[in-house]
Order: C-alpha cells, then structure tokens, then sequence
C-alpha cells in the first residue's frame, strides 16, 4: 500500500466516510460538466426531487458538440442545438456557472479549468469525461466519471469509490530536440501497455517532468488514462505556482501564501512509499507516431512497423485487426505513410505552446496540396493568445484553416470528421476506429509540431528534418 | 432498491482485447440527451453494413436474441467514459458481464447501473467463449453470493469481483445517491475543513 503520498494525502482530507459496501465516500472540490454527459444526469435529480448540492462547486461549458466553423445558433444539426439548449436550461435552472460562447472563456472543459485557475494542488476534481486525468498535472486527485456518477455528484458533490493503487512512473535525463511531452506520454503507453495501469494512478516524477511547463505535463496526464490509469498527476512545485498565480479564480493577494503552504503540504514526501515504481531515460525517447487501434500501438518515427510474431499470443488478434483496419504491414516504415488529413487541437494538444510548435513547422511552408489541415485552438482564450502573436496567420498562409474552439475531429461528434477510409495524422489522444467519425477512417496520434510537418510533407515525417 | 444476487440466461459472447467504448458505442449516438434509445446501438458499426444490413456480429445472430450475460476478454470498456456505453448494453438485454478485465471507468458505470463486471483467467474465459459459441443454448447462472457461475445446475466456475462492488449489488445499494446523501452533515464538515473550500481560513 502505498504511502505519504500525494494521492494518499489528497484522498484522506476528502474522505467524508467508509460506506456500507466497502468503498469510500468522498469528497469533490471541483465538478466540471459539458453538454454531452449533462443531461440526463440533471433529469435524474430532477426525477428524484433532489437539488444541486454545492452549486458554487460546479462549473459548465460546452465542448464536444459545437462546431468549429460557424457558430452561429441555431446549429445547423438539430441534435447539437437540442443538446446545447439542455444545458443552457440546466445551468440556469440549477444556477451553475456557465462559460458559454458570449463568455470569452468557452472551451474545452479541461483546457479551460486550469486556464482560469479553477484547476488548484490538492483538490479532488471529477467530471463525465476520461480526460479529466488532465487536472493532475497541478497536483490534483482528477478522474472522469460516468452520468450516474455526474448526477451523485451533483445531488451531494460526492462519490462512492474504491481506492487506488499508486505507481511512480520516473522519467529522468534530458529529452532530444524536437521530442516533445506527447512523446513521453505516448512512449510511457507503449512500454506500460494499455491495461498496464488499471487499478493504478500514476505519479510522474523525475528530471523530465521538473523541466516540463505545466502544459507539457497536462498533456501528459491528460493520457494516462490511454494506459489504463484512471488518474495520473504531478507534484506541485514552483511551475505550477507560478501558472496559477493571477489567473481568474486562482486565490488572491491575502490568501496566497496559506494557499502556497498547503498546495506545498500536499506534495509526496521525500520518502513517500508506492506499489510500483518503473523507470525511463528521458535520452531515449524519440518523436512516437501510433499505427493502430490502441494507443500503446506505436513506433518511433524512424522506425520499422512491427512484426506480429514479436507480440504474445493474447494481443495478436488485436494487432491482426489493427493492420487489417490501418491497411500497414508488418516491417515497413511509418515514415511515408501519406496522410489525407492534418488534425491540431484536443484537449491532448489544443494550447497555446502546442500551437505555438506546430506554427514554427507551418511556418513560410505550404501544406501539401493532397491534405486537408486544420487547427482547432481549444478555448476561446487560446484563440485570442494565438491571434494575438499572429499564428492564426501563419497557419492560414500554409494553407491550414483556422478555426474556433472546441473538441473538433478528437472525437467527432460535430462536422469535422473523417470521410471513408481517411487516414489523419492527429494530435488528440485516441486512434480507436471509428473515432473520429467515418467507421473506416484511420487515425495515426502524434505530436502537434509532427502533425504540421506530415501537413507540409503530405506524409509522416520527421519533424527534427524540418527543424534543420 | 433491487438486490442483484442473481443473474440467469443463455450468454453472448464478443471477442477482442480493448474492446473500447467509441466502439461499444458510436459517438454519434451520444448526441441523443436522454438514453431511451441506447439498446439500438450496441457495436453498431461493426453489426451493420453501409445500408444497415447485419453483417453477422453475435448481437445479430438468432441464437443470441435475448441473451442477458456477456462474456467478453481483456480490458473490455477501455476509453471514453461515456455511460451510453453499459446503457445500451443493458438496453439491448445484458444484465451481467463476465471477462477477463475491464477498464475501471467501465467497470464502475456498469456497478452504477446494476449490472455486475466479474472476471475470470484467460483460459476458463476462451472455454466459457468456446461454451457459447458451440452451444449458444447453454443457460447459465451468475451467482453473486456464492461468486461462480453455473451451468446445468453445476457449479462451473469460481469469478472474482471487486468486493465493494458485489456488497452494492447483493445488498441493492448500487444506486449509491442514498448512501451518500445520508451523509450530507458530514459531508459538510468534510467541506469546510477543506482549505480551498473555506477560503484558506487557519482551522480552529
């Protein structure tokens, strides 16, 4: 069992009691909604004349289903609008803060929670998405839930739940020019394997993620949940204090040292004790495109597809689909697999340091005449950032469009989608099929600044050759 | 509430590691705001063709029509925590899963709707996959209490189940809204000891 650490410290202040089935009652600081896994979770507790508990503990925006091209209301697909009408109701019927379009401050629930400083060290924070291990790059106890879950927390800002086990996952040394936080998270997965951290939550330490900004380490935690563990985090140090400080709800002048002082308490301890603890040289990893169905599914740019005799017996009927769905073989290269589509956004990769390397790539290049590009900036507040340092142009003049905020072909729930047998290069977090809208469309996950470079190439390629 | 202690009926069994929930369930269903509708969509795309013509998924099959137990193998549920997933499961007739792991936001949904996520060993899970293939007809019983699985009558395999979850679902607290609002006064002394709660106030 793990002890005194950051997990341990964080579950006990919110424990609020043992339940008769065994698990645990605890305690949410910060609830975090959308439209799409918000309403029927309302009507529960309308259903079961119940109220919102701690309405001032949850906060609402809207992501999956908006359009990124106009959105203009009412929404041309009358399924969005009916679900974007739910939650205007909801919000206003049960009085929750709603960072909607004429906000300034719509977008994706886990880009715009830390960007407003909602997202502080020692909380526990829940929301009905699995990207809500996002959170843990500020040292929080984050995890995505299910509407039944949304709806026991929105009754008693509460959940009953089993303890986890904690695994210190290490990265140390220094990463190359060129690898980015995408490709440890994604290097972390294909080593661990995509059940490796069921049962776990992942504490990530070391050298790599000391150096790391907080955006680099929220897109790491943002997957640990594409390798199993429902949560991941990181300690919280001066980087993140330094993020926090000024933003909208982050403490003010008065409180801010004794907010600094527990934020600091809730660290692990120096001597803090985990189940498991695995190790990485930073110095190893290299820039990591996936070629199948599941995200541990990968290879370094360079490197050969593998062959099927190399994985254990259980895992080749996977594989065997994943190269049947992929249309790649055993042993060739990933690097020149022509690409159609060139995605830049999600909640993995949709801030403003992920756009800002993708723009240095796009930069004075054009985008292959055989590739639909797009970059989806996920907020509305990363939006006017990137516009106001002239991104937006630097993509538009190499031919990607620019669009507005939202979680876009991540997972397809609004127009930008795959068409047939597609095959995108993409910077969001899941290449299962049928993601990203066409049942027979293909989806290789890599870096945003190795998106624009397979944009410009109209082909995986390595991104360090464009750096040159 | 209803004690699920057990479950009887003839299984339906899907293969594949990381069988994920984009997968049990499209995301284009999810646009629907309540769940009325989920039982129709179940592994839609890989059940039906271009035109919507089966294509021979074992949802489709005739000897699994009205099959309630689901045996599936590793890491089943993986991904999005989208609860339309088990909804449309339960929808379609499953009120039980049997596998040989499952992703734990799955898992936990399941629990939440009443249906049990019990797991077995891969060899006992591709006999029981081979069972149902073979013999579709073959009833079978998830017996909570005594965590195994029977057929004809006989014991035919011990399961394993997260304790907390077999408690919930034997005692009929899996609907857990109750439970914790029965907590609200401690809930509330939980909150204000918090110190992000109570506005770094120093704690007397």
């Amino acid at each position: 069992m793990a002890k005194g650490t950051l997990y341990n410290k964080v579950w006990d202040a919110h424990v609020v009691d043992q339940l008769p089935t065994g698990q645990t009652q605890l305690f949410i600081g910060l609830h975090l909604i959308h439209e799409v896994t918000s309403p029927q979770a309302f009507d529960m507790v309308a259903e079961k004349g119940l109220k919102v508990a701690y309405p001032n503990r949850t906060f609402a925006t809207v992501d999956h289903i908006v359009p990124t091209k106009s959105q203009a209301r009412p929404f041309q697909d009358h399924e969005a609008e009916q679900m974007m009408g739910a939650i205007e109701k909801n919000v206003k019927k049960f009085g929750i803060p709603f960072f909607d379009f004429k906000s300034g401050n719509q977008g994706i629930v886990h880009i715009i929670g830390p960007e407003m400083g909602l997202t502080q060290p020692g909380m526990t924070i829940a929301c009905g998405d699995s990207h809500t291990s996002t959170h843990g790059a500020f040292g929080t106890l984050a995890f995505g839930i299910g509407t039944t879950q949304v709806r026991d927390v929105l009754a008693t800002q509460c959940l009953g739940l089993d303890a986890l086990k904690v695994r210190r996952v290490n990265v140390n040394g220094k990463l190359k020019p060129g690898v980015t936080a995408k490709d440890v998270t994604l290097t972390i997965i294909q080593k661990l394997g995509v059940k490796g951290g069921i049962g776990y939550a992942y504490e990530y330490g070391g050298s790599v993620f000391d150096a790391m900004t907080m955006e680099e380490r929220m897109t790491v935690c943002n997957m640990a949940i594409e390798g199993g563990a429902r949560a991941g985090y990181v300690n919280p140090d001066q980087t993140t204090f330094d993020y926090l400080k000024g933003r909208k709800y982050a403490p003010t002048a008065d409180k801010w040292d004794k907010a600094v002082a527990y934020w600091k308490s809730v660290a692990s301890d120096k001597d803090a004790v985990y189940d498991d603890v695995v190790d990485f040289n930073g110095g190893d990893i290299e820039p990591v495109v996936t070629w199948g169905i599941t995200p541990d599914q990968s290879v370094g740019v360079n490197d050969r597809l593998p062959e099927i005799g190399r994985f254990p017996a259980d895992e080749v009927k996977t594989v065997e689909l994943a190269y049947r769905h992929m249309d790649l073989k055993p042993g060739a290269p990933i690097k020149g697999t022509p690409i159609d589509v060139a995605f830049i956004g999600s909640c993995t990769n949709g801030r403003l340091s992920d756009l800002r390397e993708a723009a240095k790539v796009a930069r004075g290049r054009k985008v292959a005449k055989t590739v639909r590009a797009f970059v989806v900036p996920g907020s509305q507040q990363v939006k006017a950032a990137a516009e106001k340092e002239g991104l937006d142009r630097i993509f538009t003049e190499a031919g990607f469009e620019w669009r507005a905020a939202g979680c876009s072909m991540c997972l397809a729930m609004n127009p930008d989608k795959l068409s047939g047998r597609e095959i995108s290069a993409s910077s969001s977090n899941r290449n299962f099929i049928g993601r990203q809208g066409s049942k027979d469309g293909r989806t290789m996950l890599m870096s945003p600044a190795m998106v624009a470079a397979a944009a410009i190439e109209g082909k995986v390629a390595d991104v360090r050759e464009l750096m040159k | 509430m209803n004690k699920v202690t057990r479950i009887e009926g003839r299984a339906v069994p899907v293969e594949g590691n990381d069988i994920d929930t984009d997968r049990i369930i499209p995301a284009r269903y999810l646009k629907e705001i309540t769940f009325t509708n989920m039982g129709k969509y179940p592994f839609y795309d890989e059940r039906f063709d271009a035109e919507g013509k089966p294509k021979g998924h074992p949802f489709d099959l005739p000897p699994y029509q009205g099959a309630s137990i689901l045996f599936v193998n590793q890491n089943f549920g993986c991904g999005s925590s989208r609860e339309h997933a088990p909804q449309s499961l339960l929808r379609w007739g499953i009120r039980a899963i049997i596998g040989e792991s499952f992703a734990e936001i799955f898992a936990g949904n399941c629990t939440m709707l009443g249906i049990p996520t019990a797991t077995v060993g891969q060899a006992e899970m591709q006999r029981l996959q081979g069972l149902a293939k073979e013999n579709p007809g073959t009833p079978f019983v998830v017996d909570l209490e005594k965590k195994a699985l029977l057929s004809g009558g006989k014991e035919h395999l011990k399961f394993e189940i997260h304790e907390s979850k077999r408690n919930a679902l034997v005692n009929g607290t899996w609907d857990s809204t109750g439970l914790l609002l029965a907590n609200a006064g401690k809930t509330a002394e939980v909150a204000r000891k918090l110190p992000y709660v109570n506005g770094f106030q120093p704690q007397g």
